[in-house]
């Protein structure tokens, strides 16, 4: 049974009443959703995943389940699954008394925990490593169990706190993979916290972007990929970042993607701005070239990357000028004073 | 398609009872934490509240019989502690203490950091089976020892005089020193010291300019410890000291404040009370220090 | 030629030294020394040393002080860890726990331990005390006991060794609490986060994630709370000096009294002796189980 997850008006201040960890946040998920929240440290996701979990008690606002508000209840009320960073197994347990923890915590009679326990591990292939220890076992396969345990109660929402930062880079993109493919077969509403963007764009049904507290921008990756809400949005995703150029009081942006070598589009150049590169350095990174330079022309003299992949063939060399078309569509433009996205130049 | 077994597992009761519930047994965990602390600290402390009570009740309310102790029948008076610190030895024993402590602990922080950085860092072929050959010689009790000692004390001419503690004490305090900055060492990263080897320094400049100040929580945990073992320490100290002038603490109070059959209990109370609150002080504010040297020398030793 | 500085074996001996010399000859040597003694005749008027062979052991197992010396070392350290375990426990709990005033409960609590044995001994000896007894004034107060009457405590055989090993318990529980405390802080925050969220209660949390997390520290606190009570004379001197008639001795407390007292040190290192076996079995036996313990 997948429900909504809300958050309203959360707030939360440590006490000594600084800066909010997390500010007055709205949210709202779909049933069934997978929900990334995506930021650098600080940025108080995890503060506001643990308030919905409710190992954090807000200072203000509402946590709502299923519609119904759940501030006060603890953690094992509120019929959540969390996954953390480190996955948090007993050491001391094996894996099936792993999984089985939580339903003798809720008194379940021995023969229905082993039933649902070998269930939630045939689901995750672990039924070989039963009666192993968490140290006995791999990064990939410790995860699933914390998986596993979590599947066990069936809980209306999955909360998880990067759990793939642990893993080594062949890894992740395995286990990434893994999540996906749990969350479509079982289909509950999660919400997942990591500083990777690279990770939130690629299992995000939304992401969530925040900042110092706040939420910046809430979107599908695509839609929050192609217009960032704000310069922090537009430069925290993608990789290399979005080239900020300002100009005549406003802000203009394009993604390295999105810039091309003039020949290419030949003389279809309507609808393109044109602007030249003081090419400095070239770096050949998984078969696309990263041309780093100074722009002139497309407003003040400002570093770029540029990015061409593999199948623009156009020679370059560093230390000589080049022309370079951005299609206008592709263009951003923010307001340099309150960083957030406008809808044209403004003047 | 998403796959589930049969049938949800938890009970669905209304939100509305959880929260109370929940808030219910907040409520009566907060009050039972309470109730223990309270119950604990009087127990803990009870004997010392009683000790301060005593010192200041004059002896016709002290001894009459059937008489309230906790309060004063008759008005509290100050000379029992005039008389402690006037009449009685009880400012030696303080000085004393102070003075063997410190000694102690010179000699103990020589001894055990050499040795606990040598066993933890330095190439020795056996070097672990020496780390637990300290430890075990800890456990070779004083109670048995004494007896060798008599004799030393004797031939070494420190009979009656508190210089024997100093030199024995160490065999109390260095095991343990050494057991509790080994596990201290090893948890240093080797990276800072191979950085100021790099840079120019020898090992043993290593040691005594980065290893020392880095392993500080622990060297406040020997500190602590064998200070205050020293000033706890009874045999050794009742069984080789006999004129006041030389006693400590710990073994002068005992001794010396009962004349005979006659228990000057005032001044015996006041004494252990006044003793007992510095060392107690002492120990809280460093405490955290000491804990966190005591697990690393538990975790790692 | 490198310098001596920089001679790592040279300087791992040079630095190993003092502390182990320190040890052989005052530990070492006096260790060897005093069992030497037990097989001797020598006193402390007459320091010649003349073996006799297991005269000192015989006569020792003919003493009905001796025998009921080794029995209540066992006794009075076995109850005393039982009770201080439970307590410490408890104790440790509540400490980790977060309340207003913990700074105050933690000074109170932690005073039995901090101050020194024989002045622990001595608040004590005026709470049980046969004549002026608080306690027994509070026992009046409350009905337990008849007017007048008193208790005392300390010249009763059963009341004297209760009282040994309360005043024991009272003095160990505080450091074994800090010993488990430092234990069950070193839980990760993760996994008490994991129980609270799996749903696990109190209880179950305490039985099922704490304790077994912390077993280890549990028997670190255990061996050192049962070293120092097994080997302890200063409590049992001051309190009652082995009194009513003998009755309270243990092990440490009645060599003591022989070596010290009698000056007769081979006798008195006869009957200390007798601790050493047992140190060395339950030493061995906690760290192996510790060993095994181990879970991370």
């Amino acid at each position: 049974m997948a429900v909504t997850v809300e958050a309203v008006g959360l707030t939360k201040v440590y006490g000594g009443g600084r800066t909010p960890a997390v500010d007055h946040v709205d949210l709202a998920t779909e049933e069934g959703e997978y929900l990334v929240l995506l930021g650098p440290s600080g940025c108080g996701k995890t503060t506001l995943l643990r308030m919905i979990a409710g190992l954090e008690q807000p200072t203000e606002g509402e946590v709502r389940i299923g519609g119904e508000v759940v501030n006060g209840l603890p953690p094992r009320a509120r019929r959540i699954a969390m996954v953390f960073q480190s996955y948090a197994l007993y050491p001391h347990k094996t894996v099936r008394q792993n999984i089985e923890f939580p339903l003798k915590a809720e008194k379940q009679p021995t023969a229905k925990r082993r039933e649902r326990a070998e269930w939630a591990a045939e689901l995750l292939g672990l039924s070989a490593l039963l009666d192993r220890r968490p140290r006995q076992l791999s990064g990939g396969e410790r995860q699933r169990v914390a998986l596993a345990r979590a599947l066990v109660r069936e809980p209306s929402v999955f909360l998880l706190d990067e759990p793939l930062s642990n893993l080594d880079a062949k890894l992740r993109a395995t286990a990434r993979d893994d999540l996906k493919d749990f969350h479509e077969r079982v289909g509950t509403t999660t919400i997942y916290v990591t500083h990777d963007q690279v990770e939130a764009m690629g299992m995000g049904d939304r992401i969530v972007v925040m900042l110092d507290g706040q939420v910046r921008q809430v979107g599908p990756p695509q839609a929050v990929y192609e217009g960032p809400a704000d310069t922090f949005v537009a430069t925290f995703l993608g990789s290399p970042p979005m080239n900020l150029v300002p100009r005549e009081g406003t802000i203009v942006g394009f993604r390295p993607e999105k810039a091309l070598p003039a020949e290419v589009l030949g003389a279809a150049l309507d609808g393109h701005r044109r602007w030249t590169l003081d090419v400095q350095r070239i770096e050949y990174l998984s078969g696309d070239r990263h041309l780093h330079g100074v722009a002139t022309g497309l407003g003040e003299q400002a570093p770029v990357i540029v990015r061409l992949p593999a199948t623009v063939l156009t020679p370059i060399e560093t230390g000589t000028k080049h022309e370079f078309v951005v299609r206008d569509d592709d263009l951003c433009w923010f307001d340099p004073e309150t960083e957030k996205a406008i809808d044209g130049p403004a003047g | 398609m998403s796959e589930r077994s049969e049938g949800t597992t938890a009970p669905t009761v209304p939100i509305e009872r959880q929260r109370r519930q929940a808030q219910r047994r907040y409520v009566a965990s907060r009050i039972t934490v309470y109730v223990v602390a309270i119950v604990a600290s009087l127990l803990a402390a009870f004997p010392f509240i009683v000790e301060g009570i005593i010192t200041f009740k004059r002896d016709q309310d002290l001894y009459a019989p059937g008489s309230n102790p906790f309060r004063y029948n008759l008005d509290p008076t100050t000379e029992h502690l005039d008389f402690l610190f006037t009449s009685t030895g009880f400012l030696t024993f303080v000085l004393n203490t102070l003075l063997v402590g410190a000694c102690v602990v010179a000699i103990t922080l020589l001894l055990a950091l050499p040795a606990a950085y040598s066993l933890a860092r330095l190439p020795l072929r056996w070097g672990g089976a020496l780390g637990i050959t300290i430890f075990l010689v800890y456990l070779i009790p004083p109670s048995l020892l004494f007896v060798s000692f008599s004799r030393l004390i004797a031939n070494m001419g420190l009979q009656n005089s508190r210089w024997a503690l100093v030199v024995l004490y160490p065999t109390i305090t260095v095991p343990v020193a050494v057991w509790l900055l080994l596990g201290f060492f090893k948890s240093i990263p080797r990276d800072v010291e191979e950085q100021a080897m790099v840079d120019g320094y020898s090992r043993f400049a290593a040691f005594v300019r980065v290893a020392v100040p880095l392993a500080f929580p622990g060297i406040v945990a020997v500190i602590v410890f064998s200070f205050t073992l020293s000033a706890h320490e009874f045999l050794y100290a009742s069984a080789f000291l006999s004129s006041s002038s030389q006693k400590t603490v710990s073994v002068g109070i005992p001794t010396e404040l009962v004349l005979g059959d006659v228990f000057h209990w005032q001044e015996l109370q006041a004494a252990a009370l006044l003793v007992a609150l510095p060392i107690a002080l002492l120990f809280n504010l460093l405490l955290e220090r000491f804990v966190s040297g005591f697990t690393m020398g538990a975790v790692k030793g | 030629m490198a310098r001596l500085a920089d001679r790592e074996g040279v300087l791992a001996r040079l630095m190993l030294l003092p502390a182990i010399v320190y040890i052989l000859a005052l530990v070492a040597v006096p260790f060897v020394v005093a069992i030497a003694y037990s097989f001797s005749d020598v006193t402390a008027g007459d320091p010649s040393y003349d073996w006799v062979g297991l005269e000192n052991y015989r006569s020792n197992w003919e003493d009905p002080v001796f025998g009921r010396a080794l029995w209540n070392t066992f006794l009075f350290t076995g109850v005393t860890m039982l009770l201080t375990v439970v307590l410490a426990n408890i104790l440790a709990t509540l400490l980790t726990a977060d309340f207003h005033g913990k700074w105050v409960v933690r000074f109170l609590v932690l005073l039995p331990w901090t101050t020194p044995a024989a002045l622990g001994a001595i608040a004590w000896l005026f709470m049980l005390d046969s004549l002026l007894s608080p306690i027994d004034w509070i026992l009046w107060q409350v009905g337990l006991l008849e007017d007048g009457r008193h208790m005392v405590w300390l010249g009763k055989s059963g009341l004297a060794k209760a009282s040994v090993i309360g005043v024991q318990v009272w003095r160990l529980v505080p450091l074994a609490a800090v010993i488990i405390m430092a234990g069950q802080t070193a839980i990760p925050d993760d996994i008490k986060d994991a129980a609270a969220v799996d749903g696990a209660g109190f209880w179950r949390r305490l039985w099922e994630v704490t304790i077994p997390l912390t077993l280890p520290v549990i028997a670190v606190a255990v061996l050192f709370g049962a070293i120092i009570t097994f080997t302890d004379m200063s409590l049992v001197r001051v309190l009652t000096n082995g009194g009513p008639v003998n009755q309270t001795h243990v092990l440490a407390s009645w060599a003591y009294v022989k070596g010290i007292d009698g000056g007769n040190l081979a006798q008195g290192a006869a009957v200390a002796v007798f601790l050493l076996p047992l140190l060395l079995a339950a030493t061995i036996a906690i760290l192996r189980a510790v060993r095994r313990w181990e879970v991370t």
